[in-house]
């Protein structure tokens, strides 16, 4: 079976995916809801910025993470001097680079789902006495589930799957940052390395099939409740 | 009273202004072709659109008021809306979307049991929206709204887009509604069988602004209908009750301010009310009393007024004594009978011409059941007790 290095590796993988998926939704449902339901100057500017970590280089991504938050950075600075807290290096950097990539298509999946809400039913909650916030969490969320769903899986898989993002901000470091695509990385260029590499192929091809079965258990289930079949 | 005076101006093509007022019970219909503006009405006193000047006040609840900056948020107006597509909730069962108004209501008068026996739903509780018929749909949609606790009832054909079936189905429930509860109804309808048979008072629109407003019988005469209803359906709405059944001959004999009226039998109990509509082209007149012919219905008036229209066509009216009836001639027939204004004339009706073009009378007879495909539900009028009105002090009950 795996040995403790790549046991790490596997559960610094779900983890930083687990946490990346976890803080990227709230904010992605947000921006979702933005882009599907407001119009306002600068709208598309906005779109675009949000998407920019999609049609980038990973490395660039990384490297204008290191730019803003590194130690000497932007925003990095403040956020060592004011909170102590330092990312690169770091577990939660790995998590920060993970989020950031996949965000453009948690908030795609999202957006789709919201799209398809019928605003009729919203306006129907409305009259029946619902404020805005109350529509939103009884009508407009529970019709979403099913791009929220795929927004986490799209999310996990892209935030397990984070190489070129990771590697610049955070470096390889066993135990902290190194996760299952960085430890095949670095088996590729270790001697004996062919082994580790395979047996954490197949742990990711597992884990990837285990989330496709999964996604499409829940779908079907939503789409039940929902009336949809 | 519901008192609105609202102006909207959408694009060069469209403009709306309207100004009516309607009586704080019963149903009053916003009547005319698709794009007269009746919908938009509707929407600017649900809040979801809003009049570029006006206002518009339900009871004492102002819902808005350009001139003082009033604009009630939509959720505070308590209007119960009745939408032509239901809307209801796919991810909530029906009594979940039932009770989705009712637990947001700060009163409760109007019960849950109430509503569920009166709208004949409490076998759906149970189920998702997605497997009911859209007769059920729709029931269930009215009593999502009357859950609400509203002031007022806005219906937005709501049977437009039901087949004639499942129309049948649900108009004894919307008369019952109208019946049992105290309640304005504002009801938007191009359907003038559904108008004549639900309202007692119609605001006809064309182009964006109100034709006629008053009550049926009232605006049914006026001249200005007929772009609205087209000439041929053109006629005299005469408010009766049921006078008499001759089942020997299957007539029946409608009493009404000026004289009384035979016609094919209504299933309807003596006393009741029944609105008989006879349509101009239906009326023939004659200078003197007829006697040897066959028409049945023959009463006596005077000419009121005469109006020539385009083509062969005269549109006379015969002063009853209460009611002005309309008879469509040709304008050859009034200059041989030389018509004028204070003529006596009598006036034919067939009675066969009342019955069948009569919308009160093709109602299912009470009692009577439909075929229904699938799930057949109870389409006669409901055994349950009338609708109550509970007072607010009342907690709701539990399901039903």
């Amino acid at each position: 079976m795996l040995t403790p290095e790549e046991w790490t590796a596997v559960r610094l993988s779900l983890q930083v995916a687990f946490w990346a998926t976890v803080w990227s939704l709230p904010p992605g449902i947000l921006v979702a809801f933005i882009l599907s339901r407001l119009h306002f100057p600068g709208r598309g500017l906005f779109d675009g910025l949000i998407h920019l970590p999609l049609v980038l280089p990973r490395v660039v991504v990384g490297y204008l993470l290191l730019l803003l938050l590194g130690a000497r950075g932007t925003f990095g600075f403040y956020l060592n001097e004011w909170f102590g807290i330092r990312l690169i290096f770091s577990t939660a950097g790995a998590t920060v680079a993970a989020a950031v990539v996949s965000f453009p298509l948690t908030v795609n999946a999202i957006r789709l789902s919201l799209d398809a809400v019928d605003k009729g039913l919203e306006t129907a909650a409305r009259t029946l006495g619902a404020s805005r916030l109350d529509v939103f969490f009884s009508i407009t969320l529970p019709l979403m589930l099913p791009g929220i769903l795929s927004g986490t899986l799209i999310s996990l898989a892209s935030a397990l799957g984070e190489f070129g993002a990771t590697i610049t901000f955070v470096s390889n470091v066993e135990g902290v940052t190194r996760t299952i695509p960085l430890a095949i990385y670095s088996a590729t260029s270790m001697p004996d390395g062919d082994d580790i590499a395979l047996r954490l192929t197949i742990v990711s091809i597992v884990l990837a099939l285990g989330a496709l079965l999964l996604a499409e258990f829940a779908d079907r289930r939503i789409r039940v409740v929902l009336g949809r079949i | 009273m519901i008192e609105i005076d609202v102006a909207l101006t959408r694009s060069t093509s469209f403009k709306l202004e309207a100004r009516f007022t309607a009586p704080d019970r019963g149903v009053t219909a916003l009547f005319g072709r698709s794009g007269a503006g009746k919908s938009t009405i509707i929407y600017m006193v649900a809040g979801t659109v809003r009049p570029d000047r006006g206002r518009i006040q339900i009871g004492d609840a102002v819902f808005f008021d350009a001139a003082t900056r009033t604009e009630l948020p939509m959720e505070q107006r308590r209007v119960g809306y009745v939408f032509q597509d239901s809307r209801l909730f796919p991810h909530m069962k029906v009594e979940t979307n039932l009770r989705y108004g009712e637990r947001r209501a700060k009163e409760k008068r109007i019960s849950f049991d109430a509503v569920v026996g009166m709208l004949g739903i409490g076998h759906l509780l149970s189920r998702r929206p997605h497997t009911l018929s859209g007769g059920e749909r729709q029931r269930v949609a009215i009593g999502r709204a009357l859950l609400a606790q509203p002031r007022l009832l806005l219906m937005d054909e709501p049977l437009a887009a039901l087949d004639e079936q499942r129309k049948a189905e649900i108009l004894p429930y919307l008369e019952r509604l109208r019946d049992e509860l105290k309640l304005p109804i504002l009801y938007v309808s191009h359907s003038l069988e559904e108008v004549l048979r639900l309202s007692d008072m119609i605001v006809a629109m064309a182009d964006g602004g109100v034709v006629a407003a008053g009550s049926v019988s009232q605006v049914m005469s006026r001249p200005e209908m007929l772009p609205i209803v087209g000439r041929f359906d053109l006629g005299t709405i005469l408010d009766c009750t049921v006078k008499a059944h001759d089942p020997d001959f299957a007539l029946s004999t409608l009493a009404f301010a000026d004289g009384e009226l035979r016609v094919p039998l209504v299933d309807l109990p003596l006393g009741t009310p029944a609105r008989a509509r006879i349509r101009s082209r239906d009326v023939a007149l004659s200078l003197s009393r007829p006697m040897d012919v066959s028409v049945t219905n023959r009463l006596a008036g005077t000419v009121a007024d005469i109006r020539r229209e385009e083509g062969p066509y005269a549109d006379v009216g015969v002063d009853l004594g209460h009611a002005v009836l309309r008879s469509l001639v040709t304008k050859e027939s009034v200059a041989r009978l030389a018509l004028e204004p204070g003529m006596p004339v009598w006036v034919m009706i067939k009675a066969v011409a009342v019955d069948s073009r009569s919308p009160l009378f093709d109602a299912p007879a009470p009692g009577a059941t439909l075929p229904e495909p699938a799930n057949p539900p109870k389409v006669s009028p409901p055994q349950t007790p009338s609708l109550r009105l509970v007072g607010a002090d009342t907690p709701s009950r539990g399901n039903g």
